[in-house]
């Protein structure tokens, strides 16, 4: 693969043009509702130019403190899986016709090509976790493979860290190390406003060489590594994953469970914003006549009564049940399940718990006072 | 060919808005017509016709002792009975006269009170007499209204999701108006199925749908309390068209003192 090279800021919606000529829909950050979130955009100019974020839990607020910046913010409420693993969809539709014959459809294929503008490490990761879930095994998800197939992912390494990001932690961030096609470092210093571009695939190789570009020099790679060191050193938030499976499987009747079941709201907020969580529910429903009917997937919580709900009623009942059962799903038998930790550390949940529960306080609570240390401590 | 199954539409202490959903049903009320035999259905015609029904839908709440007798006999006469919107299924904006003594109320409001024969509360119909299935809301949404027929129709359960409004929010793409703009909501306490519709024009949930599943207002409150929601602001929020859904009729009382 070639190696780094520059180009300045004009060149950015070459580089949109590009994709779109190869048939690509551009999905990327853009201001809407007060906050940045990932829809379409045509250009550069719907890139929220000069908008940071603040956020913290339970609060967000868009700042204007980026200056000429394209890419100062952080992760927003979306996250790409919307657009791989839609909120909701419709699986098959059947139809019986005048002679009573049952006719089933399977829904067509999303045959659109995706291009993720501005993906960051954390989603990265995220993404690659997802595809263990939907990729991996034997029950392979056939509208997620032909979304993800189409997909061509242009990451950005983040200059910043919003109080809630806590990815070097979880080993995720905030340098974008594999699973991109093209990854870009935005520079704005006394060198000009530019671009530092590496390919992470052929195809990514193949755009930036139809690109008016030059090779990175020393100063470019410096100004790049400084500002993900940058990101990097400005996270406060970090979660202790030493020994995680392991802490929580010995802490499932901690007192602390019910200590959050107390403020836990069970809105699954949390689990929506997740760029992990892959949980749906399918409903089937007629029409009057009963001669159509669909199947449809929609996009379901282990907060809610439903999801556990079996003959006689739902197996988690409580809040401290539900709580537990979802952070002991992404911090640890996620990794039983699919061999990777299904929290990466974007920091959403954080943010958009309307009540700003943070699942690195609860965790470093349960580390704190962990039931094992009591019984060491009787045994001796 | 067999009988159409019948279906009566009553109305107790409401406003008529539920029942009017049905004939918003623009596109299916026609082929509802062909399905059903609309047999009690005076808000569209006057030809009432005696019962027994196959489903009664039955909008408004208990506050009158005449009303109370006729659910019985409505019950009686129903093989299934759902019961729609806020009136109905927890005793709708007129409950509110269960936190007060309605004698003053109406020494306030009408000149001749001893005309009026009403009861000191106003009850949901589930306090009555049994109910087969509620759809909430205020108004409810008249596609659910549609998928409860086309349910009972086709012999199946409802699809009708019980879990927070937030969850329907998330699916439709809202930006949360409590976390990016400090506007108080409901939407996390509330029963989903209007589709988030006051936090897409960003506004908050003022709970039309009353309580969730499994709601948790005590901490909802304590958290618009730390940010600026006095006790009466609390009140208030819960003390809409659910204020007798008894999850908001305790956190109500809770703060009012
Ligand atoms: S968690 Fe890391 S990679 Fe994700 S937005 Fe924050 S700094 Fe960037
Ligand atoms: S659990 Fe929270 S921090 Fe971790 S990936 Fe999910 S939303 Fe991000
Ligand atoms: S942790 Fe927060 S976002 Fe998640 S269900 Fe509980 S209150 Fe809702
Ligand atoms: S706007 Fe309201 S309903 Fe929507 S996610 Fe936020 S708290 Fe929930």
């Amino acid at each position: 693969m070639s190696a780094a090279v520059t180009f300045e800021l004009d060149v950015l919606d070459d580089l949109l043009a590009a994709l779109s000529e190869r048939g690509h829909t551009l999905i990327g950050p853009t201001v809407r509702q007060g906050a940045v979130v990932y829809g379409e955009i045509g250009s550069a100019a719907d890139l929220p130019r000069g908008v940071t974020d603040e956020q913290e839990p339970g609060r967000y607020r868009l700042g204007a403190d980026g200056g000429a910046a394209l890419f100062a913010h952080n992760v927003g409420p979306s996250s790409w899986k919307s657009h791989l693993f839609p909120p909701s969809l419709r699986l098959w539709s059947s139809r019986r016709d005048g002679q009573g014959e049952l006719r089933v459809e399977e829904e067509p294929l999303d045959e659109r090509r995706l291009a993720f503008i501005g993906v960051r490490a954390c989603d990265l990761q995220a993404i690659l976790v997802q595809d263990r879930t939907f990729l991996d095994g034997a029950h392979r998800d056939r509208d997620y493979e032909a979304r993800r197939r189409g997909c061509f992912i242009v990451a950005v390494n983040c200059e910043r860290s919003a109080s809630t990001c806590f990815c070097v932690s979880m080993g995720t961030g905030p340098r974008a190390e594999a699973g991109f096609d093209v990854a870009l470092t935005e520079i704005v210093d006394a060198g000009g406003h530019r671009f530092l571009a590496e390919p992470g695939s052929e195809r990514g190789a193949d755009l930036l060489g139809a690109l008016s570009t030059r090779p990175a020099d020393g100063a470019d790679e410096r100004a790049a590594e400084a500002a993900t060191e940058r990101a990097a050193a400005g996270q406060d938030r970090a979660l202790d994953t030493d020994g995680i499976k392991e802490l929580l499987y010995a802490n499932l009747e901690h007192p602390r469970w019910d200590e959050v079941a107390d403020r836990c709201l069970s809105c699954g907020n949390c689990t929506q914003v997740c760029p992990t969580c892959f949980c749906t529910t399918v409903d089937d429903v007629t029409d009057l006549t009963g001669s159509e009917a669909e199947h449809v997937r929609r996009w379901d919580s282990c907060f809610s009564l439903e999801h556990s709900y079996i003959h006689g009623g739902s197996v988690r009942a409580s809040v401290r049940s539900r709580y537990r059962q979802w952070m002991t799903h992404k911090l640890a038998t996620w990794i039983d399940q699919f061999g990777t930790s299904g929290c990466v550390g974007c920091g959403r949940c954080i943010t958009w718990c309307p009540v700003g529960i943070d699942i690195t306080e609860e965790a470093a609570a349960i580390r704190a006072t962990d039931l094992r240390e009591g019984l060491e401590h009787a045994d001796a | 060919m067999t009988p159409r199954p019948r279906l009566a539409v009553w109305k107790l202490a409401s406003c008529d808005g539920c029942q009017l959903s049905l004939l918003d049903l623009e596109d299916e009320i026609l082929t509802l017509a062909g399905e059903v035999e609309l047999a009690y259905f005076l808000e569209a015609s006057s030809d009432a016709r005696e019962g027994p029904y196959d489903l009664s839908i039955v909008e408004g709440s208990i506050t009158t002792a005449a009303d109370a007798e006729r659910i019985r006999r409505v019950r009686a006469a129903s093989r299934r009975l759902v019961t729609i919107g806020a009136c109905a299924t927890a005793g709708g904006i007129q409950a509110l006269r269960n936190f007060a003594d309605v004698e003053d109320f109406m020494s306030v409001v009408y000149a001749s009170p001893e005309y009026v024969s009403t009861l000191a509360t106003s009850t949901p119909v589930s306090e009555h007499v049994k109910v087969d299935y509620e759809l909430h809301g205020c108004p409810i949404d008249r596609r659910q209204l549609l998928e409860v027929i086309s349910a009972f129709l086709n012999e199946r359960r409802p699809a009708i999701p019980s879990h927070s409004v937030c969850m329907e929010c998330k699916r439709r793409g809202n930006v949360c108006v409590m976390v990016a703009h400090g506007t108080a909501c409901l939407g996390p306490v509330t029963h989903a199925g209007c589709g988030a519709l006051c936090p897409s024009y960003d506004r908050g949930c003022y709970g039309c749908f009353g309580p969730m599943e499994d709601p948790q207002p005590d901490s909802l409150s304590r958290w618009m309390g730390a940010h600026g929601a006095g006790e009466l602001d609390l009140v208030r929020a819960y003390r809409t068209y659910n204020a007798g859904a008894p999850a908001f009729r305790e956190e109500s009382i809770a703060h009012e003192r």
